[in-house]
């Protein structure tokens, strides 16, 4: 087990340097240092003095991968390519284009951010559990069609028009919880409660009847049959043999995206005005804050992979007979 | 009046995508499997009524893709005999809508509205400076006395509907002639085309006198906005994935295929790929090319072409960041089939690899190919909306329901809530995103070998 997380670990590190090339790429060779400086600028203000002063405030005044006038080391440390993008990897983000630490702003926004993302998650999964179950107990009937058109139809709404609504119903019009806003403090939960609804009301459609999908997967062994032929209770089948089974494939669509839960939401935190991860990031996207952006890239990228690991550790635990080797 | 006809480059692609997608029908229809299973989904009414719903909007996307510029009076007295034309780009939907988003007011206006929705300072008959709701411009004009609209907009809406049934029947009289034979539930079909006809005419005659959906902040007729939206959901849910399938396919069936070196090649590559958060990579990628397109400005003659411009390449980022899960089911699906006794037979004839690829691995992927499609299509649309908002999304020039949305996100906390904007936007994504979903179900059940065998289990 723990040889296989090592080389799990090992072998996520290709991974990221894949990433930190594409990164590097996109950002300094497809779009020069010079052209970052000219959109920073504002087209009106360029001249080559202005730019050379913007790369050199910023550290962009370095060659991309070689730097053929430093001595010994400088000549592989003094490029943009290792001040800005090798860095990433001792977790030296740097400062942004506005001149804030990234990792500062990063470890202070993240708790916001987990805040609304960890139990909208939690509640979003039991919700949909639950109203699964319900249908499939009434599967092959009337009602078991027309849920799955209802979460067909809950899915074909976009997500923009479930935060519209909901902030428009809860809290304009019957005014329970406040439009937007964000304490850290004991009333937190008032600003934390319509995002974590609309969020879940969100994800019952496509959760619900994805569950749904595997749950009926699973009626369909011959366990269950076995069962049902010993005379077991449709209730009893229902949570002593198809609920356990299908926790094997929940987990796998699941466990990859806790790590993620960090990165926050970009709508959500965007609308209710939650000084997250999700809204620094959109932030950094309308304020073409390049630095900013490569990091969280960095960052989403190790998130990801951590949750490939946590996938597969978590099948040894949840099915005895998965060995990892 | 003299016209230039406008060939942008996304309107290139959908009639090719158009051409191809009739051809590729056209030769799976003498597969009698293809044709069994294209059998079941549209012998049941929702396949009907679903299809029937999405090439609605093809058909509206296809009209405004044909597009052309208008040429401008020449001065009189002029000099030159050169034609000047309108850098406005109009499109054969916007004749059908018959100047529809001609018809522009001040600002924002309820739906059948005549007066403006914002008090603003006139004068009246006797010169006095007052403060009230002005009247519209394009809006119940011919009406005499305020008190007339409703009556009057039932008698529109009479006359429309008749008119809609006639040539709803006119349509519809030669397929029922043609398919009255046909175990296919047709009559569904025909339901929903005499709904959206007698829908389109009434709109058409309606608003020439009132606003149906009321206008915007910028006065633009919202049903013409919502119209207009159309072109930009269907061709960025169609023309994104048709760029990603060449890639994904090859990729997955070389990796499933050859495996070895090919397998853990594309198997790193799209482990990287979709370890980077995608929204963050889409908005690099169009702000990347957004700081292109401004940099030169000169390689685009006229506004249009460069939001067109910045369409494709959304469309492209999206195809290029989104092939990898298309790319796993089939690297998984080549895996299985080429342990399969007939691959195997082929190698031991000694088949070249080439011809096992074509002739026995590539048709037996092709289903895995076409619910991804499907599938795929709502799932775009979708991002469009939130693309739009974040602002890495169609160019603001272009219409979109992502971008009516952003501009209208704050409108229903104004007081009166302005609610129609945003209705407008959300009917018209919601009816095509849930007839895509639910037609893709029905494709998936039919072609997904996993699915139908647990029908029959069941």
């Amino acid at each position: 087990m723990f040889a296989y997380i090592v080389r799990r670990l090992l072998y996520a590190i290709p991974i990221l340097i894949g990433v930190n090339l594409l990164t590097f790429t996109l950002f300094f060779v497809v779009n020069s240092p010079d052209d970052m400086a000219v959109s920073q600028l504002g087209e009106k203000y360029v001249t080559p003095e202005a730019i050379a002063a913007w790369k050199k405030k910023n550290g962009y005044d370095k060659p991309l991968f070689v730097n053929a006038e430093g001595a010994g080391l400088a000549a592989v440390t003094d490029t943009i390519f290792f001040t800005k993008s090798l860095k990433l990897f001792a977790f030296d983000f740097g400062r942004s284009e506005s001149g804030r630490d990234i990792t500062t702003d990063v470890s202070t926004r993240m708790w916001p951010s987990l805040a609304v993302a960890l139990p909208t998650f939690i509640v979003g999964i039991w919700v949909n559990i639950c109203v699964a179950l319900l249908v499939v107990m009434f599967h092959a009937t009337r009602l078991d069609r027309w849920a799955v058109f209802v979460f067909v139809c809950l899915m074909s709404i976009s997500y923009l028009f479930y935060i519209i609504g909901g902030q428009y119903l809860v809290a304009k019009t019957w005014k329970l919880v406040p439009i937007s806003g964000f304490h850290a403090d004991a009333q937190a939960w008032k600003f934390l409660i319509l995002p974590v609804l609309v969020g879940v009301v969100a994800g019952i459609g496509s959760g619900a009847r994805w569950y749904r999908t595997l749950f009926l997967e699973e009626a369909n062994q011959d366990y269950v049959r076995t069962a049902r032929a010993k005379g077991a209770s449709e209730i009893g089948i229902l949570f002593t043999h198809i609920l356990p089974n299908a926790l094997i494939p929940i987990l796998t669509g699941v466990v990859v995206l806790i790590p993620s839960l960090f990165m926050g939401s970009l709508l959500i935190e965007s609308f209710f005005g939650i000084p997250g991860l999700g809204s620094y990031m959109l932030d950094a996207i309308k304020s073409q804050d390049f630095a900013i952006v490569r990091s969280m890239v960095f960052i989403g990228s190790i998130l990801y992979i951590v949750g490939l690991i946590l996938t597969d550790i978590s099948y040894t635990w949840a099915d005895p007979r998965v060995r990892l080797n | 009046m003299d016209v230039k006809p406008l060939l942008l480059w996304s309107d290139v692609l959908v009639f090719l995508l158009v051409i191809s997608l009739v051809l590729f029908f056209y030769r799976l229809r003498r597969d009698p499997q293809t044709r069994e299973r294209w059998g079941q989904v549209f012998s049941s009414r929702l396949g009907m009524v679903t299809f029937t719903v999405i090439l609605t909007y093809v058909g509206i996307a296809l009209l405004d893709s044909l597009h052309f510029r208008r040429a401008l009076d020449t001065a009189q007295g002029g000099a030159s005999q050169e034609v000047f034309y309108d850098n406005k780009v109009t499109s054969v939907l916007d004749l059908v809508l018959g100047g529809m988003g001609d018809r522009f007011e001040r600002t924002y206006s309820a739906p059948f509205a005549l007066k403006s929705f914002e008090k603003q300072n006139m004068k009246d008959e006797e010169g006095r400076a007052i403060r009230d709701f002005p009247l519209l411009e394009h809006a119940g004009r011919h009406l005499a006395d305020p008190a007339d609209r409703w009556p009057d907009v039932l008698a529109k809406t009479v006359t429309a509907l008749l008119w809609g049934l006639l040539l709803g029947s006119i349509w519809i009289a030669p397929q029922w002639w043609w398919l009255r034979g046909s175990a296919n539930p047709w009559y569904a079909s025909w339901g929903v085309q005499l709904v959206v006809i007698c829908l389109g005419t009434w709109a058409v005659v309606v608003s020439r006198y009132y606003h149906i959906l009321g206008t915007d902040l910028g006065g633009t007729d919202v049903l013409y906005q919502s119209l207009k939206g159309v072109r930009t959901g269907v061709l960025l849910g169609t023309l994104s994935t048709l760029i990603m399938l060449p890639i994904a396919v090859t990729l997955g069936v070389m990796a499933g295929y050859f495996k070895g070196w090919v397998d853990d090649l594309v198997q790193y590559l799209y482990t990287t790929l979709s370890s980077i958060p995608g929204i963050l990579l889409i908005a690099a990628s169009v702000l990347l090319f957004q700081v292109y397109i401004d940099l030169n400005p000169d390689f685009f003659s006229i506004g249009m072409e460069k939001a067109d411009a910045r369409f494709i390449a959304l469309c492209f980022i999206l195809g290029v960041t989104s092939w990898s899960t298309l790319c796993r089911l089939i690297r998984a699906e080549t895996l299985k089939i080429s342990q399969l006794g007939y691959v195997q037979a082929a190698h031991a004839f000694g088949v070249s690899h080439s011809r096992i690829l074509g002739r026995h691995i590539l048709p037996n992927v092709v289903h895995i190919i076409l619910i991804t499609f499907v599938l795929d299509f709502s799932a775009l649309v979708l991002a469009e909306a939130v693309l739009s908002y974040i602002g890495v999304g169609i160019d603001p020039s272009m219409g979109s329901w992502g971008n009516m949305i952003n501009g209208a996100r704050s409108e229903l906390s104004r007081q009166p809530p302005v609610w129609w904007t945003l209705t407008g936007a959300f009917f018209f994504m919601f009816a095509l995103v849930l007839a895509a979903n639910l037609f893709s179900d029905l494709v998936r059940d039919a072609f997904d070998p996993r699915s139908s065998g647990r029908r029959s289990e069941a």
